[in-house]
């Protein structure tokens, strides 16, 4: 019976009128099907696949990508070219993977115009795969490690970022052909109240931060009543120092489309919006062409897979302002006001976004959604901690050796983190703080790298998850400038509403300046304790409620080096200008180099009678530069701390 | 730095043309000073003017927004737009010297337009390419690992000869100067 209708809708099939008979997975199997086909022609080919996401191309992807397209025109070599995301080993950008049939894909990093020509003329006309400039194979081999060798691939585990920087963001095929858009086939037969279920159940925390149960938010949007609701995507990563966001929608945006899509079904939406920031062109480009895509397959617009479900979604451009992270904040900008955060309730799942009920949630949060859908919320428990499921996706930055995108469960502890995944820091210098959570976050010395990184557990050390921006610090890096550095972040960005937040930082900062100037006084240190509480207290918002968390971090943690700065007027760290002079030992000077006189922006470097160089001291703007330029073998130029050894030294 | 008439006038039209396709609805502010600021490269007092009469709201709402979001410059750019990234990766590697260096180059402050309107100089809190830091943009394009020894470089490739000297003596020779180097290292 079962052989038979499946026969009699295929037959339908050829009909494309009578389509609506056809069940949406069966709609999505034929999709699928055609999306294979197309890949297919890709098999058994030659595929150069060079990641272009926003980091690859300010690397310089798009020349190797020309350079590739130039040799193997040359070579009259039959290869496809390809630009994919970012596969978040953006140490090694530009990079690109060839799969040549034959052979496993093997991808190379840190490329230029003379590696791809060697690479076209040694392996793609030669079979020498050129091993010595070799990153890494793709498939499990004899010969070469896979990324599950290195150090961090034991550690990580791709869920959303699996196939980031391997399928073209711009070929909804290549997403298809995968898998993706099942779970909306296999959701849109479901009833909303089960997939409510599942991701309530599943326990999905709210990627953007403050990890709010998903299935709460999503609940409260279903129950309300109204003909029109919309869905939100927040992708306004407003902190300094993080792009997972960014890499995510350039380099895989139908899966959070789908996400959306499912979550817009669940909760009985038809419109959709992607907010994103208009400094990420990139990213809007390609959830564009990737919106694009997926109304001419039907995955937008009236009648999804022939359901009865239609749901639109378009973009908006952020203007740029952090506090636009907030759920309230975020609606009043796109209604064409300042953004300024409302008093809760009424909250956004009763009404947001023209009075409507709105569903907001992060890029990664929707992104988890489709996963859920299909493997499951066993799967997904199983994933991560008890009371944070799942995975944590974070950008590694600062003094650290594999900087990047990478994706870990949660519970996995800083020190993995950092010394496991991220390869520890660079140049032998010691590890001084993590600063996890960016403006809002806090810095965390070596005796904290223990905790797990989940929610609550950051909420406890005083710093937050945040959207998982992760700087890591040497000890070159001053903490109190780091403290100011994110405070004036903050202060400029207080929408001015609440006056702790507004006059409150703006005295903190006030008095961090004046330490970093070496002003400071001892009573200091216990007034910005208490401004900080008192701001975190008397803020509506949370850009106020966590502001003052890099100072109170590093007070906590750093005591030390704020003393430093007041009563000894030294900067530990060598950063502070005003508390630190540059000199030149006239024991390692080199009377036969000019170096430091010819890069001295302001001619302040000058050559002493007996043919050794000094400095002005009036003149120096401490830009660095004598210092960096003066060759490793004479290593002559030095700072001083605090400015008074410099009579000593000169005598 | 004033606008001549002729310039206003320009603004005026364009902006008119851009607001064409928009409707009355408050929700078009942001989009249409997007549009604006791409389109003309910046807000002028004109042209916020004329979208408040478009839109029939006052005048200090268009100005109130954008001052408010950090997108939007109410001074001319430069030919050569560059933008200093402070994001945190940045800041922690000397983003704040590079701007600096800018800033001794060019004589003028972030924010501010070079007198022959060839250079403009702005910050931006992050364009997320935070493994290139410290990371600048010049005219859309990202640039990682910017020093200052760098700075005078993409001046020069930018408009030859800015990036030889201080910004405003940019008249005077090369030659000039190595003579002067030269007595100086005698």
């Amino acid at each position: 019976m079962r052989t038979r209708e499946k026969a009699r809708l295929n037959r339908k099939r050829k009909v494309p009128k009578k389509m609506s008979n056809v069940s949406t997975t069966e709609k999505y199997s034929h999709l699928q099907k055609e999306a294979t086909e197309k890949i297919s022609e890709l098999e058994n080919k030659t595929v150069i696949q060079v990641g272009a996401a926003t980091c690859g191309i300010a690397a310089g992807a798009f020349d190797v990508k020309q350079s590739f397209e130039d040799k193997i025109k040359e070579k009259d070599i039959d290869a496809t070219i390809m630009e994919v995301g970012c596969m978040g080993h953006c140490y090694a950008e530009p990079l690109a993977i060839i799969y040549k049939p034959g052979y496993a894909p093997f991808g190379y990093g840190n490329l230029d115009k003379d590696l791809v020509e060697r690479l076209v003329e040694d392996f793609l006309v030669n079979d020498d795969p050129c091993y010595e400039y070799m990153m890494v194979a793709l498939e499990p081999n004899d010969v070469f490690p896979t990324f599950e060798d290195f150090p961090r691939g034991v550690y990580e585990q791709k869920i959303i970022l699996e196939q980031c920087g391997f399928i073209d963001p711009t070929s909804i095929e290549q997403y298809i052909a995968r898998g993706g858009y099942s779970a909306l086939a296999t959701a849109l037969e479901q009833n909303p109240e089960n997939i409510l279920e599942t991701i309530k159940e599943a326990n999905l925390r709210g990627r953007g931060g403050a990890g709010f149960p998903a299935g709460i938010k999503w609940e409260s949007t279903q129950k309300a009543q109204s003909e029109e609701k919309y869905v939100i995507c927040n992708g306004d990563e407003g902190d300094p120092g993080a792009f997972m966001d960014r890499g995510l929608l350039e380099s895989n945006p139908h899966l959070v489309i789908e996400g959306m899509a499912i979550a817009a079904y669940t909760t009985g939406a038809n419109k959709g919006y992607f907010y994103i920031r208009a400094e990420y062109p990139h990213a809007v480009k390609q959830v564009n062409e990737a919106l694009r895509q997926a109304r001419e397959k039907g995955l937008l617009g009236e009648s999804i897979l022939d359901s009865s479900f239609s749901l639109e979604i378009e973009i908006f451009q952020g203007s740029g302002a952090f506090v636009c992270g907030e759920s309230s904040a975020l609606v009043q900008s796109m209604e064409g006001e300042t953004g300024m955060p409302q008093s809760r309730p009424p909250r956004l799942a009763t009404s947001g976004f023209r009075g409507k009920p709105t569903l907001l949630n992060n890029v990664k949060t929707f992104a988890f959604v489709p996963h859920i859908i299909n493997r499951g919320i066993e799967w997904f428990l199983e994933t991560g901690n008890q009371d944070s499921p799942g995975t944590a996706v974070f950008s590694l930055v600062g003094k650290i050796n594999n900087t990047g995108l990478v994706e870990v469960p949660m519970g996995t502890t800083l020190r993995e983190l950092i010394f496991d995944v991220g390869e520890g820091i660079p140049l032998e210098k010691e590890f001084k703080a993590a600063q996890i959570g960016g403006p809002s976050g806090g810095c965390l010395p070596e005796s904290a790298l223990d905790i797990p990184i989940d929610f609550d557990s950051l909420t406890e050390a005083g710093a937050i998850m945040g959207s998982g921006g992760l700087v890591v610090l040497n000890e070159d890096d001053c903490m109190v400038s780091v403290a100011r550095y994110f405070l004036e972040f903050t202060q400029q960005e207080s929408c001015g509403k609440c006056t702790f937040c507004r006059l409150g930082t703006k005295h903190m900062l006030d008095i961090l300046t004046r330490i970093t100037k070496g002003e400071g006084k001892e009573e200091d240190l216990q007034t910005l304790k208490e401004l900080g509480e008192d701001v975190k207290a008397g803020s509506l918002c949370n850009l106020g409620g966590t502001a003052p968390n890099p100072v109170l971090t590093t007070l906590k943690y750093f005591w030390d080096e704020y003393e430093a700065h007041i009563k000894e007027k030294r900067c530990p760290s060598l950063m502070c200008k005003d508390l630190i002079a540059f000199y030149i030992e006239p024991s390692k000077c080199s009377k036969l180099c000019n170096v430091c006189v010819g890069t001295c922006p302001t001619e302040a470097v000058y050559t002493r009678e007996d043919g050794l160089k000094a400095i002005d001291q009036d003149k120096c703007v401490k830009c660095d530069n004598c210092r960096k330029t003066c060759p490793p073998d004479y290593d002559a130029v030095v700072k001083l701390s605090p400015v008074e050894l410099l009579t000593e030294k000169e005598g | 730095m004033e606008l001549t008439q002729e310039e206003k006038n320009t603004i005026v039209e364009e902006v008119s043309n851009i607001l064409e396709s928009y409707n009355q609805d408050r929700e078009n502010l942001v989009p249409i000073l997007q549009n604006v600021q791409e389109k003309v490269g910046f807000i002028a007092g004109v042209a916020m003017e004329k979208i408040a009469e478009h839109l029939d709201i006052p005048a200090v709402d268009v100005y109130g927004l954008a001052t408010f979001y950090n997108q939007f410059r109410l001074n001319p750019p430069g030919e050569n737009e560059i933008k200093v990234c402070m994001g945190t990766a940045c800041y922690m590697v000397g983003g704040e010297v590079t701007m600096e260096s800018f800033e001794r180059r060019l004589d003028i402050n972030e924010g501010e337009t070079t007198s022959d309107r060839k250079f403009s100089l702005d910050r931006v809190a992050c364009v997320g390419c935070c493994t290139m830091a410290p990371v600048i943009v010049r005219n859309d394009e990202v640039e990682g690992y910017v020093t200052p020894t760098r700075v005078d470089g993409i001046l020069n490739e930018l408009s030859p000869g800015s990036g030889d000297n201080n910004y405003e003596n940019s008249g005077e020779s090369q030659v000039e100067q190595e003579k002067e180097g030269a007595q100086k290292n005698e």
